[in-house]
């Protein structure tokens, strides 16, 4: 009834090309922005920043970070925990060494520090492919943890060789360090989010974009039809580096605080994040943002039932988690490979014609 | 002989029984990757999960005591009986075997025709399924696994050597063990597959699905076979890796370092995995001597493999000895 795009006309090439061509998706996305930024930040407790939002905003640019690469662009990574320690680790050395750079520039730079360490290992990617090539980022994973373990320099040689990041504040407002307010790490984290969606959402229907697809899709056609793999493949690394990086850096410096990498950025973040984009969507920032809701709400959800509600023991809710993701990920390879991003899109077809679907 | 050089050896030694261990898992990745074209990253988690299913029976642990007793508020945890080892394992190959039946039926069948990569990422999702299960099931402490292989230095290799060279080689019997046992088992499946009827038709079907389909090979039979084959591999390496260092999630990782082993023998081939494992082993630990030891600060382990593997991949994508790679459009 109100889903319709009749009566939406559209009379300039940009308003046709558009991200949301239908009125009611543009109302509902700023409606969402505006409760986001405004409102919310107003009700935002420490439990739920902690449990639920500030991870997901987190994860969401990781999400669509490693949705370019792998959704877009076809070319599977398991390397995503250690480039966000790339992240992590460049924004805590630019903090500690540059202490007049303000969080925002450092978060930046950290991510164009990844972004290059990211195309020295999409190198490979132009010899091999499929999960030959996710075999070769499980080498980036393993071998940047170990460097940031080991390497003295990288952690400031600390008796504990963990990283603690310093107090930063932008206009006077903590955004770092432990006498952060929830409500400041939530919109900082937004501010990155929302920025990261919009430069995602428009390289990926641009020219760049539709390179990566045309390489996902079949790469010895692509190349045939003039896309340049060389420069597809590795533009398709750095972009989705640049991302993870971000995140990582985010992850660090606003989320936890304090690191340890073997523990924080091991090889089940790699797998958390492909999760994610598997479950949201492979090739969809909308699924991105999906996945990662729903595999950070997950375990929360699990434990309210299992350990509150229920009483069980958290190893079993643990264990429990494990079958349900597990499980859920087969679901969906099997039913449907497009994810939660696809059933929106068949709600969405289903919407449009309600209530009259004849 | 000066000592370094000695202790070379030794390291060296002990990298090549090491690598037999890895050439065991890497094993069950080429069986089913050969028949089904699935990268079966639950390889790892399934010699877990046999090694788990083997000690659980054999102290007779009663399935899912806690979930029951979290649930009901009973306090059940063991049957009171012990199995003996050899009827324990005949009774896991059982489990293994229905395992296959059921990842077939409910999984693959559905996701036939599938791109590999969407393959892949099903065997991962199956691979945290399996891990929860095995951890309800059984419980997720660390056990202690012994079917009676024997364990400990082995004093003749370490009485010769020192008779020898003057310094004893510090060999570990269970690994002698482990590489007679590889051996066997490589030496059985050869015969099994170019001998036997079911062999011939495995082999069918991973030469050509259609054609082995058309001549009346039912590929559902020969799925579920190679998968429980696989789930044997994994026993039998479950029970080596389980004697030596214990039953706990680590044991699934090692799946982790069986694929740079398959990078480096090829996908398709059962010498391959062998003699990848042993390079892998025998490298990761000369390395770690040579140079992660005294220069890199250690723990060289960790990366040395999947770093040798990229290097590898990059001027031989298909391995040592994988099929070449022909693509069309």
């Amino acid at each position: 009834m109100l889903y319709r795009e009749a009566g939406d006309f559209k009379t300039s090439y940009t308003a046709d090309s558009q991200t949301f061509p239908i009125k009611f998706d543009r109302t509902a996305y700023w409606l969402l922005l505006i409760a986001a930024a405004v409102v919310l930040p107003f009700l935002v407790n420490d439990y739920w920043a902690n449990a639920f939002l500030v991870p997901f905003l987190i994860y969401a640019i990781a999400a669509i970070g490693l949705n370019i690469l792998t959704g877009y662009c076809g070319q599977v990574s398991l390397g995503t925990g250690g480039f966000m320690a790339v992240g992590a680790y460049a924004s805590y050395k630019l903090m500690t060494a540059f202490p007049w750079l303000d969080m925002v520039t450092i978060t930046i730079l950290s991510g164009f520090i990844t972004a290059a360490v990211g195309v020295l290992f999409g190198l490979p990617s132009l010899r091999i492919k499929g999960f030959y090539l996710a075999v070769a980022t499980l080498a980036a994973q393993f071998f940047l943890v170990w460097m940031f373990n080991r390497v003295g320099w990288f952690y400031n040689y600390s008796a504990s060789g963990q990283i603690n990041a310093p107090e930063r504040a932008i206009f006077g407002i903590n955004v770092t360090g432990p006498n952060t307010e929830a409500w400041a790490q939530y919109l900082f984290c937004l501010l990155f989010v929302v920025a990261v969606a919009w430069v995602a959402r428009n390289l990926t229907r641009g020219a760049v974009g539709r390179q990566w697809m045309a390489i996902r899709d079949m790469d010895i056609a692509a190349e045939i039809i003039g896309v340049n793999p060389l420069r597809a493949k590795l533009s398709a690394f750095a972009v989705s580096s640049f991302f993870i990086g971000i995140s990582g850096a985010l992850f660090f410096t606003v989320y936890l605080g304090a690191v340890e990498v073997g523990e924080v950025y091991g090889i089940t973040k790699s797998f958390l994040v492909l999760f994610m984009i598997i479950i949201g969507g492979l090739g969809s920032i909308f699924g991105s943002f999906a996945g990662a809701a729903f595999l950070v709400m997950l375990p929360v959800l699990l434990k309210l039932i299992g350990v509150d509600v229920l009483g069980w023991p958290t190893d079993i809710v643990a264990h429990l988690n494990l079958v349900i993701v597990g499980a859920l990920i087969v679901f969906f390879l099997v039913k449907e490979p497009h994810g939660l991003a696809a059933f929106w899109g068949v709600t969405k077809e289903k919407l449009r014609i309600w209530p009259f679907p004849h | 002989m000066p000592d370094q050089l000695l202790f070379g050896m030794e390291v060296a030694l002990n990298g090549l029984m090491a690598g037999v261990m890895y050439s065991l898992v890497a094993l069950g990745f080429v069986l089913i990757f050969k028949a089904s074209g699935i990268f079966n990253y639950a390889q790892g988690v399934m010699a877990l999960f046999a090694a788990m299913t083997l000690v659980g029976i054999q102290n007779g642990q009663v399935p899912f005591a806690h979930l029951i007793n979290a649930t009901f508020g009973t306090s059940i945890h063991h049957f009171g009986w012990q199995v003996p080892a050899l009827l324990a394992i005949l009774l896991t190959v059982v489990v293994m075997a229905a395992f296959a039946w059921a990842v077939n039926r409910f999984v693959f069948r559905h996701l036939v025709n599938q791109e590999p990569i969407i393959l892949f990422m099903a065997t991962i999702g199956l691979a945290y399924f399996l891990e929860g299960v095995a951890d309800l099931m059984w419980g997720a402490e660390i056990k202690k696994l012994d079917v009676g292989l024997p364990q400990g230095i082995n004093t003749l290799i370490d009485e010769t050597t020192f008779n020898a060279f003057g310094y004893g080689f510090f060999i570990d019997n269970l690994d002698i063990v482990a590489t007679i046992i590889a051996g066997l088992l490589v030496a059985g499946l050869v015969i099994f597959s170019q001998y036997t009827k079911q062999g011939r038709a495995l082999r069918a079907v991973a030469d050509d699905h259609q054609a082995a389909l058309s001549v009346g090979i039912s590929l559902n039979y020969i799925w579920v076979l190679v998968w429980s084959i696989a789930g044997f591999v994994a026993l039998v390496a479950g029970i080596m890796w389980g004697t030596k260092s214990g039953v706990q999630f680590s044991l699934s990782l090692i799946a982790l370092k069986a694929l740079p082993v398959l990078m480096l023998g090829g996908f398709t081939s059962i010498p391959g995995a062998i003699v990848g494992g042993l390079i892998i082993g025998v490298g990761e630990k000369l390395f770690e001597f040579l140079i992660g030891a005294p220069f890199l600060g250690g723990a060289t382990e960790n990366w040395f493999a999947y770093v040798l593997a990229l290097i590898f991949l990059v001027f031989r994508p298909q391995g040592l000895f994988g099929e070449k790679i022909i693509e069309r459009v």
